[in-house]
């Protein structure tokens, strides 16, 4: 092995490197095509572009409403994380520190419900969100993606918890400090790593998710970018030079987001599939 | 009595009195605690636990209700049906099959495939590669961006993409119908679905790679094992534990497949590729037959939670062996 940079390596690194490539080429036609007009797309649909044209980027922009469709995007996934984190680290919290049936149980019940596919409850679903009011309100939203997902956070929450040394509670309950300020001054700044696991979990899942809002959020000023995408297609099918600009500003803001928390991300995952 | 004992009495009268009300002073202390302790468990699990129940519990109950009653989500009426919905499933409804057996078939290949190409990408670039870090960012990229938009990305590829390049090279696979013809279609969603899922997976088979201890391999290595050997005999078995969580995550994830599976094929041609998870939405928020729609999410479930306790336990077992 060693450490010396042989020819087997750069072999390796060639091909490595070419497999890459190959990767990216969706990538490659979706772009370079974005930026043809559309009788171009047609008929030199591997060439690069002849002139670099932007209109496809300007239409697409108004007609998917990009600004107000990317607010809601925005809005659904910071509420949903914000909530998730508050109401599942505490719970998780209180579920790792009360010795009881009781707390196992609900512990239980939350991993539980982990392995229910979405699809078996979505139909009931709409019905109870119809009743609660919560539909077509992404607020409802919101207290949606607190319940689905509330699993994987307080199971994530409740096994870094448990590693927690108790002594430093116990001092500050001495000094007079309460078990709720307890938890807020002491227990969940030390709970910043696995924070930032599960925010960047949850906020793939929830900016990327089409399905359940799609059957929420009826009202096209409410559209998430997924479902805006999705309309806009069935609107422009085959006027491919509107589509892939759509499509390109669509993953934009996801890319932005990896590249500056890239670091994290990988981490992220490394430490959340780790069960 | 002398004044002796009489003390004693008195101290011990006052001992006990003494003890009785520190006894009952803890009591209602004991009680007034437990109060302020269910307090705080309700005022800390109480809010998200209500969230679970109102989203999670009650839809999934009313839902196996509802697998066995003729409701149609629209009128009010909800008659109970017995075991109808289920008879029609395995006897009539054969979209449901047809989607059922295809559904099974798509998770063995994706699963297959998708792990065997993670761990693949995972060991070429947790070589010492200069480019290495480039690397597992262009892998792990698809992976950002949800099913469904991959779905139309795809979409463009097949339609133009693979035309052109088979107009320029002349290969003939590129010059076929992809979406157009129900057996390559499957392969289409089965290629979109390994490109995007195999990056996640290598990121947690590198993790696992690099708890393999060096020393083990060079030692080996030293001992006249071949490359082959040491990832057979060494690597291989350090790994277990990655593989399990990597078969659990990818078989939970292609048996739902649902947003690629729309935007890409939307289930066509004729139907030919409408996998479970799609049949069961048509079924309900097309057809508004909601009864039957809960009946086949209610075996979807079983399904799942079958597989997966089953796949999870199985591989447990191969990691203590190993």
């Amino acid at each position: 092995m060693g450490n010396r940079y042989t020819w087997r390596t750069s072999i390796v690194e060639t091909l490595a490197i070419l497999l890459g490539l190959v990767f990216l080429v969706p990538f490659y036609y979706v772009i370079s095509n974005s930026l043809k007009p559309f009788a171009e797309i047609l008929t030199n649909t591997s060439a690069l572009p002849k002139v670099l044209m932007f209109d496809n980027y300007v239409n697409a922009f108004e007609k998917l409403n990009f600004l107000t469709v990317f607010k809601n995007s925005l809005i659904i996934t910071i509420g949903s994380n914000i909530v998730l984190v508050i109401f599942c680290s505490m719970a998780a919290y209180m579920l790792v520190r009360t010795k009881k049936k009781i707390s196992n149980i609900i512990f239980m019940t939350f991993v539980a419900a982990m392995i229910i596919p979405f699809q078996s409850l979505m139909i009931p679903l709409i019905k109870t969100a119809g009743n609660l009011g919560l539909l077509n309100s992404m607020w409802g939203l919101v207290f949606m993606y607190l319940g689905f997902g509330s699993g994987m956070t307080i199971f994530l929450y409740h096994g870094f918890i448990k590693g927690i040394p108790l002594e430093l509670e116990e001092a500050a309950i001495i000094d007079g400090c309460t078990r709720f300020g307890v938890f807020w001054r002491i227990v969940f700044p030390l709970l910043k790593p696995i924070t930032v696991t599960i925010v960047i979990l949850n906020s793939l899942w929830i900016w990327n998710d089409f399905l359940l809002p799609s059957l929420v959020l009826q009202d096209p000023e409410l559209r998430t970018i997924p479902l805006a995408t999705f309309f806009f297609f069935g609107q422009y099918t085959k006027q491919w030079d509107l589509a892939l600009a759509a499509l390109v500003i669509g993953i934009i803001p996801l890319l932005i987001f990896f590249f500056t928390m890239q670091k994290h991300i990988i981490q992220g995952i490394t430490s959340g599939s780790i069960k | 009595m002398n004044n002796e004992s009489k003390l004693d009495t008195v101290k011990g009268a006052a001992l006990t009195n003494q003890k009785s009300t520190k006894v009952s002073h803890s009591v209602s202390f004991l009680n007034k605690k437990k109060w302020k302790e269910a307090g705080l468990f309700t005022l800390f699990v109480g809010p998200v636990l209500l969230a679970f129940i109102l989203i999670v519990l009650i839809p999934f109950f009313t839902g196996i209700y509802y697998a066995f009653t003729d409701w149609n989500g629209v009128t009010g009426s909800v008659k109970w049906v017995g075991l109808d919905n289920f008879k029609y499933l395995f006897t009539e409804d054969k979209q449901f099959q047809t989607s059922f057996i295809l559904t099974t078939k798509y998770t063995v290949v994706a699963i297959i495939l998708t792990n065997l190409i993670g761990f693949g990408l995972a060991l070429l670039v947790a070589q010492k590669l200069k480019t290495k870090n480039v690397l597992r960012t262009v892998f792990f990229m698809p992976n950002l961006i949800g099913g469904l938009i991959l779905g139309f990305i795809w979409q463009f590829i097949f339609v133009k993409g693979f035309a052109s390049i088979g107009q320029l090279t002349g290969i003939s696979v590129f010059e076929l119908a992809w979406l157009g013809d129900a057996k390559t279609a499957f392969w289409g969603i089965v290629i979109v679905s390994v490109w995007q899922g195999a990056g996640y997976i290598m990121i947690i088979y590198i993790a696992a790679l690099q708890n393999v201890p060096q020393e083990l391999i060079e030692a080996a290595r030293i001992d006249g094992a071949n490359r082959f050997q040491v990832l057979r005999h060494i690597t291989m078995p350090l790994v277990a534990p990655a593989v399990t969580i990597c078969l659990f995550l990818t078989t939970a994830s292609s048996f739902k497949v649902f947003d690629a599976n729309l935007s890409l094929t939307n289930g066509g041609p004729f139907k030919s590729t409408e996998m479970l998870a799609l049949n069961i939405y048509t079924e309900a928020f097309v057809n508004n037959r909601y009864g039957i729609g809960e009946a086949k999410a209610l075996i979807f479930f079983i399904v799942v939670a079958a597989i997966t306790v089953l796949q999870v336990t199985i591989s447990k077992k191969k990691e203590v062996e190993s």
